[in-house]
């Protein structure tokens, strides 16, 4: 515990915060340079990487405003990317609506599955709620295999349909340009979340929650707040993935799934945010090049990955970025 | 007498068959300084878990300005106006000694819960966090992280977070533990000024400090009342000495 204290004791890395202290002209320089790698992004890989990407940097960034910013390890939640997939795929079958209502329609879905949820496990902080949100997880996963009427079962919901205006978006380049502005929407909702009254007393109530309701702040109604949030942006980013794929598996649902997520913030930083973004995109862009060169370990590689960086960069890549840059900018 | 804000009725509290607070009845009178005295392990820190909801009495009852708020959890209650500070400083690292006086004053409203607006819109509380911390003589200390004050810096601005509230009842535990002499005297002149209009209850183990403020003392012994009454009255009584002022003295 005191352990902990100490290494908070330490600014969190954050390279907004880093660049605060830098001219304006780098600020903007640097928003400059990762709009344009967004933009590109489909020209230098394949473009269904690409948007794969896109939708598991909205999963790691709902997942880090839980665990870097609320203090509380979701290991559930995909139960709410997968819930929204399906929830997309039907919405996108029965309805026939443009995608991006879908897609919201989804995410909705999800922040309305996560209240419950979340009423409960916010009870519990620690190993305790990871288990809880995991055991939700696995029963949200066991439904959706029985149902097969509505789900498919094991054979996945098929033929999504990917439908705007009668715009051709069947090649996935296409759909990259398509899907962003819902991306950059969610990336804009978790910023404004983090910098906003309720997120500072997030941060309050993770470092202090003693207090924070000593002060007033009915801690438990905050965190499910947070919860319910944070699945609303997990859920854009898995109905993005159905969308994207036109079907929908169990896998989406799978633990597998929550810990894929939880791994990328990590790889990226813990509570930094952006760093999910640069998890997801390293290790959505790694999966893919191992399984094209055929080499069949891939999670021999990415967890050798992961232990790597976690030993070596203990803040995560982003989170090592941004000191870097700050010790810089302070000489 | 003046009219009872604070009281407590055969207030108890076990810890695995120990039993903390035992039957504690307790009436803090209104605009008043009521001291909480007594040896390590007489229940006093138990006492203020109970009445700031941090802890579920095991029987008894708990009114604050004739209400019942046995059970309810400490958010409640310090909406209620009944504000503490705690023995073990605790604050939020991360954040600077403004911050914290920012989130302490946006509790009583609602901005917390707007997450689509900017957090720059805490600066309408600037003006009165700069005055809360000119108060406990942290003026110029505003931008500095907390994890980085001085002690005694932290004990006054864990002061500051309590007065933020603006509570009727302010409940302090131990404000001078581990000051220097001077800053004990900066905390007695702060609390001297701030209970106007408030009632204070104090845990304290500074008898200096305890004559200087309270106009009521309890003396807790092994989580009962031991004696209660003016601290002069309190000082002479022969069970008193004997029990904590005597012990004080020999091991002082």
């Amino acid at each position: 515990m005191s352990v902990a204290t100490q290494e908070k004791a330490k600014r969190p890395p954050s390279l907004l915060r880093a660049v605060a202290g830098a001219p304006r002209g780098l600020r903007w320089a640097l928003l400059a340079a990762a709009l344009a790698v967004t933009l590109w992004l489909p020209n230098g890989l394949y473009p269904a990487v690409a948007v794969d990407i896109l939708c598991w940097a909205l999963f790691a960034v709902a997942v880090d405003l839980l665990l870097g910013y609320t203090g509380l390890l979701s290991f559930g939640h995909a139960a709410f990317w997968g819930t929204s997939a399906y929830a997309t795929g039907l919405v996108a079958i029965h309805a026939g609506v443009p995608f991006p209502v879908a897609v919201l329609a989804g995410a909705l879905v999800a922040a309305a599955l996560a209240a419950p949820i979340g009423y409960l496990a916010v009870r519990r902080t620690g190993i305790y709620f990871a288990m809880v949100t995991l055991a939700f997880a696995q029963m949200i996963y066991y439904i959706a295999n029985n149902r097969r009427g509505l789900t498919g079962g094991e054979n996945g919901l098929q033929s999504v349909p990917r439908e705007l205006f009668g715009l051709d978006l069947t090649d996935a380049y296409y759909f990259y340009y398509a899907a962003l502005p819902v991306v950059l929407l969610g990336l804009w909702a978790a910023w404004r979340i983090v910098h906003s009254p309720f997120g500072r007393v997030l941060v309050g109530i993770r470092d202090n929650p003693a207090r924070a309701r000593a002060l007033g702040y009915p801690v438990h109604r905050y965190k499910l707040l947070a919860f319910v949030l944070s699945a609303f942006i997990a859920g854009l980013g898995g109905g993005l993935f159905a969308m994207a794929h036109r079907f929908v598996t169990l896998d989406t649902l799978h633990w597998t799934t929550s810990g894929k997520a939880v791994v990328m913030v990590v790889l990226g930083g813990i509570g930094t945010l952006w760093g999910g973004v640069l998890g997801a995109a390293l290790l959505v862009r790694l999966e893919d090049w191992l399984s094209f060169s055929g080499f069949e370990a891939v999670g021999l590689v990415t967890g050798g990955l992961f232990i790597v960086v976690v030993l070596v960069f203990r803040r995560g890549l982003w989170g090592t970025a941004a000191d870097l840059l700050r010790r810089r900018l302070n000489r | 007498m003046a009219e009872t804000v604070l009281a407590t009725h055969a207030l108890t509290r076990d810890f695995r068959g120990f039993r903390a607070v035992d039957g504690v009845d307790l009436a803090v009178a209104a605009g008043t300084v009521h001291a909480l005295v007594g040896p390590n392990g007489a229940g006093k820190t138990t006492l203020f878990n109970l009445l700031t909801g941090f802890l579920k009495p095991s029987g008894g009852r708990i009114e604050v300005a004739g209400r019942d708020i046995t059970g309810l959890p400490p958010e409640r209650i310090a909406a209620l106006g009944v504000a503490r500070s705690f023995q073990i400083t605790s604050l939020f690292p991360m954040l600077s000694a403004r911050e914290h006086v920012e989130l302490a004053l946006q509790g009583r409203g609602t901005l917390g819960w707007r997450f689509w607006r900017s957090a720059k819109l805490l600066g309408r509380y600037r003006a009165r966090a700069d005055e809360l911390l000119a108060m406990v003589g942290l003026d110029e200390l505003g931008e500095a992280p907390a994890n980085a004050l001085p002690y005694g810096r932290k004990r006054a601005l864990e002061l500051a977070l309590a007065l933020a509230l603006d509570p009727d009842v302010l409940l302090l535990d131990e404000p001078t533990a581990g000051m220097g002499l001077e800053d004990v005297d900066r905390t007695v002149d702060l609390v001297d000024r701030v209970r106007a209009g408030r009632t204070v209850v104090l845990v304290e183990h500074n008898m200096s400090v305890v004559g200087r403020l309270a106009d009521r003392v309890t003396v807790l012994q092994a989580g009962r009342v031991l004696a209660e009454g003016p601290y002069d009255e309190v000082r002479a009584d022969e069970r008193v000495i004997t029990a904590y002022l005597g012990a004080a003295d020999a091991a002082g």
